[in-house]
């Protein structure tokens, strides 16, 4: 299983980024990705949307189910990945590169309540 | 934990992904279900579908009798099967017109038919004809062979992958027409070979004992045929058209409301278990394909259908690779036309689909638009 140690995670399976701009970089996990199947679907939300932590965001839908996508912190989304919704299997290919969203978080400390990659890799072993 | 196939160590080493199907574990897909879906259309892929109950229908050396009975058990004609070998799609049915289960039937001899039923249902179909039997032909035996175990290779390279796993089995399945069988002996045993299957494409179905799968799969496997799981299986199927028995039909469905008329003799003038239902029925419902024309998601079964004559229902839903579209078949109105736009229900959208008459691919080739 694929878990880089520079980002954070959310028992929901997304990984977040910081970016430098105090933006935070949503996608699902490789574990995700590799549980879903090939991805043929891809819904992200609007941007200017603002968003509650846990609320549900995007869609991935593979050959074989849609599942949400949830928001591991609120936020408004200032950024979607449209290269990612026009070819879903680029999630397959690289679950860490074709990112979905970014957010501002409403909470600036948010992301440093997430999982690291030791805890996340932890939780998936376990569930 | 379900039940195991001869091949399920196999699976587990190849890193296939199991999943419960019928009460048994099987492999989903063993990597990306696309690529498997496309090694099937454009060369040969593998499934093990030893799930599936193989009975045979016997009667005593010379003494008849098994056609007379499935004339009346089964919905379709088995009269149609008159050279030894031939293979018939059919129905079996409730009383009161309901499916029980689809099968295939083959003709081995005048006291010998074999019936291979679906994993899921084989117990039921047992006890039915158990039943059936003992009130009509009490002389006959089910026998289930359950030492056999059941390798589909398909595809346009599906014959050349088979003649080079199976020596011995060329010069029986060169001339095997399409939906006929014939044993042979080979290196693995007694072997069954069948020009069946359950993609669109051209194939076989091979029936051998237990013991010898293991090494019939790794020898298809080095001669190039790409293992394949149920997930491929499923969107070559629903591409091919062809009903999947617990989604498209079941026993509270009417065979001629799941597409599946063309299955069902009324012309002859046989009785059969459900005939006098199915000619009491004037069905409000019939199956149709759709192709999404929206962006938006993915067709999946129980979605609600708007249709300008009323409401109906995706039973088979999925994203189709060789169409690059989401298709589904589905049970709509009666007065729905093929061509006709309808509105599908996908999450909170009202999305789009065209109506369309399967089967949507056949032989690598798509036939709608």
């Amino acid at each position: 299983m694929n878990v880089p140690t520079d980002l954070k995670y959310a028992d929901s399976h997304e990984w977040m980024r910081a970016e430098s701009d105090g933006t935070v970089t949503i996608g699902i996990t490789d574990h995700a990705q590799e549980a879903l199947g090939d991805l043929v679907f891809i819904e992200l939300p609007a941007v200017g949307r603002v968003l509650k932590a846990g609320e549900a965001c995007a869609i991935v839908e593979s050959v074989k189910a849609a599942s949400d996508v949830y928001a591991p912190m609120s936020g408004e989304v200032v950024a979607v990945n449209d290269a990612a919704s026009s070819a879903p299997e680029s999630l397959n290919e690289d679950a860490y590169a074709a990112w979905l969203f970014r957010l501002r978080p409403a909470d600036p400390g948010a992301l440093a309540t997430m999982l690291d990659a030791a805890a996340y890799e932890k939780f998936v072993g376990e569930a | 934990m379900g039940r195991h196939t001869p091949l399920h160590a196999a699976h587990r080493a190849a890193g296939a992904r199991m999943v419960d199907f019928g009460g048994w574990d099987m492999p989903v897909n063993y990597g990306s279900q696309i690529d498997e879906h496309h090694a099937v259309r454009r060369d040969a892929g593998m499934f093990d579908v030893s799930h599936m109950r193989v009975v045979d229908l016997e009667a005593d050396a010379g003494a008849g009798g098994v056609r007379d009975f499935l004339r009346y058990a089964l919905a379709n004609n088995v009269d149609k099967l008159q050279s030894p070998g031939r293979a018939l799609y059919s129905c079996l049915l409730r009383t009161d017109g309901g499916v029980l289960d689809d099968v295939i039937v083959y003709f081995l001899s005048e006291d010998r038919f074999r019936i291979v039923v679906n994993a899921g249902t084989a117990e039921k179909d047992i006890a039915w004809f158990a039943k059936l039997l003992a009130a009509r032909a009490p002389a006959l035996r089910l026998q289930p062979r359950e030492e056999l175990a059941m390798i589909a290779v398909q595809g346009p390279k599906a014959r050349e992958k088979l003649r080079a796993a199976l020596p011995g089995s060329e010069t029986a399945s060169s001339g095997l027409k399409p939906f006929f069988g014939v044993a042979v002996s080979t290196e693995f045993g007694e072997t069954f070979i069948a020009r069946t299957g359950y993609t669109g494409e051209d194939g076989f179905e091979v029936m051998l004992p237990a013991q010898h799968a293991q090494a019939l799969w790794h020898a298809l496997a080095a001669a190039g045929a790409t293992p394949c799981g149920l997930g491929a299986r499923d969107t070559l199927r629903l591409e091919a058209g062809l009903n999947l028995y617990g989604q498209d039909m079941d026993e509270t469905v009417s065979p001629l409301a799941a597409g599946l008329a063309w299955t069902v003799d009324l012309e002859s003038p046989r009785d059969f278990v459900g005939k006098a239902a199915l000619l009491a029925q004037s069905p409000s419902q019939q199956q149709l394909g759709l192709v999404l024309q929206d962006a938006g998601g993915v067709l999946r079964a129980h979605q609600r259908v708007n249709t300008a004559q009323g409401e109906g229902e995706i039973t088979s839903g999925t994203f189709s690779p060789t169409l690059g579209k989401s298709i589904a078949l589905a049970r709509l109105p009666t007065g729905v036309a093929v061509g006709d736009t309808v509105s599908v229900a996908v999450r909170d959208k009202a999305l789009a689909a065209r109506t369309v008459k399967p089967p949507f691919v056949r032989n690598g080739r798509v036939l709608v638009s």
